[in-house]
């Protein structure tokens, strides 16, 4: 039994795009706490090692205007995972958490408060951004240089994990006898000069039952790439295809040496769609179904005018991709995740999906965005997932539901209980398990405190 | 007839008192615990109390306090008030959940969404209060500010500090943004309409394009309208750049009436507050005015008395505060609340000495004596903190401004 790897799964609470389908008559609110309460709620009940929840930063626009088609309006990441800390006992919390709009020692303190909310169970998705849209949401606009977004986040992370580590386990002497609360040199004073913070710093949060959060990363650039192999316990990825998967785990994992870190010590967990049927010709009507409902005419042209950075509602969803040529200045699309993903290699890829098979707009964006990762029985789903993970191609799988807020419901129920049976996933909980405890991840190797060894 | 008013408390990690986390029933290992702070605010919820502030700030150090020779003596370290609110969210039902915020360095839009969040989570009983200017100790944690305040005017007022009252502006400048943003979805902007594939309505959603002396946000918040449409809006003050602060942003100001400094007796406060009114809140309902004290409760008189010279004597100086202390039986708080009621104002908040001891004494004693008094103010079991406050859901500005354009 020990040699059979054991599968890791995040829960990611459906989000702001079309891959969340609200035009189903069961579809429920993305923002009510009671659709926060049930997916938790499943989550656990499917054992799942954490959640895992996006961050908005400013409404998508498109054309100009707020975008109407997709769900759009969502939580405050850390509140919502502090409200879920509270009515959860074991699985994990992961937020999604800009290191440009934010502070490392606010948002360190932050973090530390919802590891001691959940005892232990927090985790951090770093993520970077540089562009002046978000940027007008917060005090410095868009300060930073595109180029020098992962050097702050990983001065940004660096210092984060010093100011962490500054405090010692059970650093709270509280002698009532002796009125002696701290020891002296408790915390350890962080002083840190670099490029993009200059602080000098006395953290004001107890060391926390994980000592640091769990650090997740999603970058796939080679810069993104660097920093996950270097500071990252968790990656999320888009490799979904078995073979690109494979090549993906072996970049990063490779890298873990160059940073003196062991294969295990980072998991890789891909984000995967999924549509569940009685039997495979039945997940793949329901998969066209749901596809369907995710590009929806509208969407579909939507999307490729997110592409082109033109007006495109002329064209025809049905009928064949624009011939003209992109505007790639444009500021038709703001906001959107992809804008900076090069522009003419995605038209590329659309034409000739396009041209090659005869498809349509609608047809051809499905292809792109709406090809669900696993289609197909209970047994099938369970036996791909595990695939994978014997094979060393992922970890496991962030999976993505379609639907707000019951979407891993019949994952759960189905898909769970056979990958159990295969004794390849988790049969309960550990009580007192924290969220590096459930990702089989090593304790984080604790460097003296700077100003201590300085000393 | 009985004056009626709302009860309310602060709570501040061991409690009030520098030497609280001493006593034998303290937890002064854990403050920074789940337990400790569920623990707390049920025991407030449970007891009717009509909200909980929950102090906070982005240092180790006190606000005035040298950050060199650090006292070894005081409690130190925790956590983010925010999150201990979300937190406390889904597990209470009625209580008023308001954490503290600094305004020097916390984005106005994180912190709008933060509260709005809290307010879906609590399904409407969230607040926040907010405090202005940064410590040295904030500045240095945060590197962003070279120069700011680290004390306060030989005069004691804030007029005389060119740089506290650019604090304060800035405050304000926080106060209105979150409003903004708070507003900047109208409540019937999510439309589902299947037919025409919207999702929502994007005339109804406005990006708050705010540009001011200290920050400009262009968006609207990425929370759609929350429970309460604004949560509540609360700071505390004590002389007159605040008082209009809270005059012209809050919902609620918390004061500190005392007999023995002159300007703070009540009558004094309360029209420094209608003064401060008078310019900046037409056509908007009251502010609501709480009164702070700061209280120690016993059994007795003199088993109070004991305990305060216990906690005084471990301190190494006698207890001070902004607020009135009242040192005493929960029969001796009831006299003092009773009288401040009668005095106008619309509320207390306690500032429990020690915690737990003193939140238990409150809710054992003080609001069962307050209730039988027929002193509080009850609410009917449901709504929002707002409707228990008697405050209207506030109607989004952007709908008001659309009717005018009409």
């Amino acid at each position: 039994m020990s040699s059979i790897r054991q599968i890791h799964l995040a829960a990611h609470f459906p989000g702001v795009n079309s891959t969340t389908v609200w035009t189903d008559p069961t579809a429920g609110s993305q923002i009510d706490f009671a659709s926060f309460e049930h997916f938790a709620a499943t989550a656990e009940r499917g054992l799942f090692d954490y959640i895992f929840l996006a961050e908005g930063l400013r409404l998508r626009e498109h054309k100009g205007r707020i975008h109407e088609l997709d769900v759009l309006g969502r939580p405050n990441t850390l509140s919502i995972l502090a409200a879920l800390a509270g009515i959860t006992e074991h699985v994990g919390l992961v937020g999604t958490l800009n290191t440009t709009f934010n502070e490392p020692y606010e948002l360190a303190r932050e973090l530390a408060t919802l590891d001691h909310l959940s005892g232990g169970r927090a985790g951090w998705n770093a993520v970077t951004s540089s562009d002046a849209f978000h940027g007008a949401n917060f005090r410095r606009g868009g300060y930073l240089d595109h180029a020098d977004r992962y050097e702050r986040a990983r001065e940004f992370a660096a210092l984060a994990k010093e100011l962490w580590d500054s405090w010692p386990e059970r650093g709270v002497r509280a002698d009532a006898g002796t009125g002696v609360f701290l020891d002296d040199d408790v915390p350890a004073r962080v002083r840190h000069r670099g490029a993009q913070f200059d602080v000098d710093a006395l953290f004001d949060v107890p060391r926390s039952p994980q000592g640091r959060p769990v650090i997740v990363q999603a970058g796939d650039s080679a810069d993104g790439r660097r920093f996950g192999a270097e500071h990252a316990e968790v990656i999320f990825s888009l490799h979904t295809g078995f073979d690109d998967a494979r090549a993906f785990y072996d970049d990063v994992k490779g890298q873990l040496a160059a940073y003196g870190r062991e294969e295990d010590s980072l998991k890789i967990l891909p984000a995967a769609t999924f549509a569940i049927g009685d039997t495979d010709e039945e997940a793949r009507e329901r998969s066209r179904e749901i596809a369907l409902q995710q590009v929806r005419p509208e969407v579909a042209l939507t999307y490729v005018e997110q592409v082109w950075g033109r007006d495109l509602s002329g064209y025809d969803p049905d009928g064949p991709l624009p011939d003209i040529d992109p505007d790639t200045g444009s500021e038709t699309a703001r906001g959107w995740a992809n804008r900076h993903a090069a522009v003419r290699a995605r038209i590329a890829k659309l034409r000739e999906l396009s041209e090659t098979e005869g498809l349509s707009i609608r047809e051809t964006v499905i292809r792109l965005t709406a090809t669900h990762t696993f289609v197909g029985t209970p047994e099938r789903i369970a036996g791909e997932i595990d695939r994978y993970v014997q094979g060393r191609a992922t970890d496991g799988f962030t999976i993505v539901g379609h639907l707000t807020p019951h979407g891993l419901d019949e994952f759960a129920a189905r898909v769970v209980p056979l990958l159990q049976e295969r004794g390849s996933y988790r049969e309960s909980y550990d009580d007192g398990a924290t969220l590096r405890d459930l990702l089989g991840l090593p304790a984080p190797t604790t460097a003296p405190a700077p100003a201590l060894a300085a000393r | 007839m009985t004056e009626q008013l709302h009860l309310a408390i602060a709570l501040e990690r061991a409690g009030w008192h520098p030497a609280a986390w001493r006593e034998e029933t303290a937890r002064p290992h854990d403050l920074t615990s789940p337990r400790y702070w569920r623990d707390l605010l049920r025991i407030a919820d449970d007891a009717g109390v009509a909200l909980a502030t929950i102090e906070d700030a982005l240092a180790l150090t006190d606000r005035f306090e040298q950050v060199d020779g650090l006292r070894r003596d005081r409690v130190r370290g925790r956590l983010d008030a925010v999150l201990v609110a979300s937190f406390a969210a889904p597990q209470t039902r009625r209580i008023g959940l308001v954490p503290t915020v600094t305004t020097a360095h916390p984005e106005p839009f994180h912190v709008a969404t933060g509260i709005q969040t809290l307010d879906f989570a609590s399904r409407g009983r969230a607040g926040v209060r907010l405090v202005a200017g940064a410590s040295a100790a904030e500045r240095a944690n945060f590197g962003r500010r070279a120069s700011g305040v680290d004390s306060f005017p030989a005069s004691g007022r804030v007029e005389d500090s060119p740089e506290i009252v650019a604090a304060f502006r800035e405050a304000g400048e926080f106060a209105d943004v979150l409003s903004r943003l708070w507003d900047s979805w109208q409540d019937d902007a999510i439309i589902r309409d299947a037919a025409t594939g919207r999702f929502l309505d994007a005339d109804l959603i406005h990006n708050i394009e705010f540009d001011g002396e200290f920050f400009s946000i262009t968006g609207a918040s990425i929370v759609p309208r929350s429970p309460q449409g604004r949560p509540l809006l609360t700071v505390l003050a004590h002389q007159t750049v605040p008082y209009r602060l809270a005059a012209e942003h809050a919902d609620l100001v918390f004061v500190t009436p005392r007999d023995d400094l002159a300007g703070f007796a009540p009558s004094e406060i309360l029209a420094e507050l209608e003064a401060a009114s008078a310019d900046v809140r037409v056509a908007r309902e009251p502010l609501r005015a709480f009164a702070d004290l700061l209280v120690l409760i016993e059994e007795t008189a003199s088993a109070a008395r004991l305990a305060a010279d216990r906690l005084d004597d471990r301190a190494g100086a006698d207890l001070t505060s902004d607020a009135r202390i009242v040192v005493g039986t929960a029969a001796d708080v009831v006299d003092v609340v009773r009288e401040l009621a009668a005095a106008g104002f619309d509320g207390v908040r306690l500032r429990p000495a020690r915690q737990p001891a003193d939140v238990i004494a409150i809710a054992e004693q003080v609001a069962p004596l307050l209730r039988a008094a027929g002193a509080l103010r009850e609410d009917d079991g449901a709504g929002t903190l707002r409707q228990r406050l008697g405050l209207v859901r506030p109607e989004s500005r952007y709908v008001r401004e659309k009717e005018f354009a009409l």
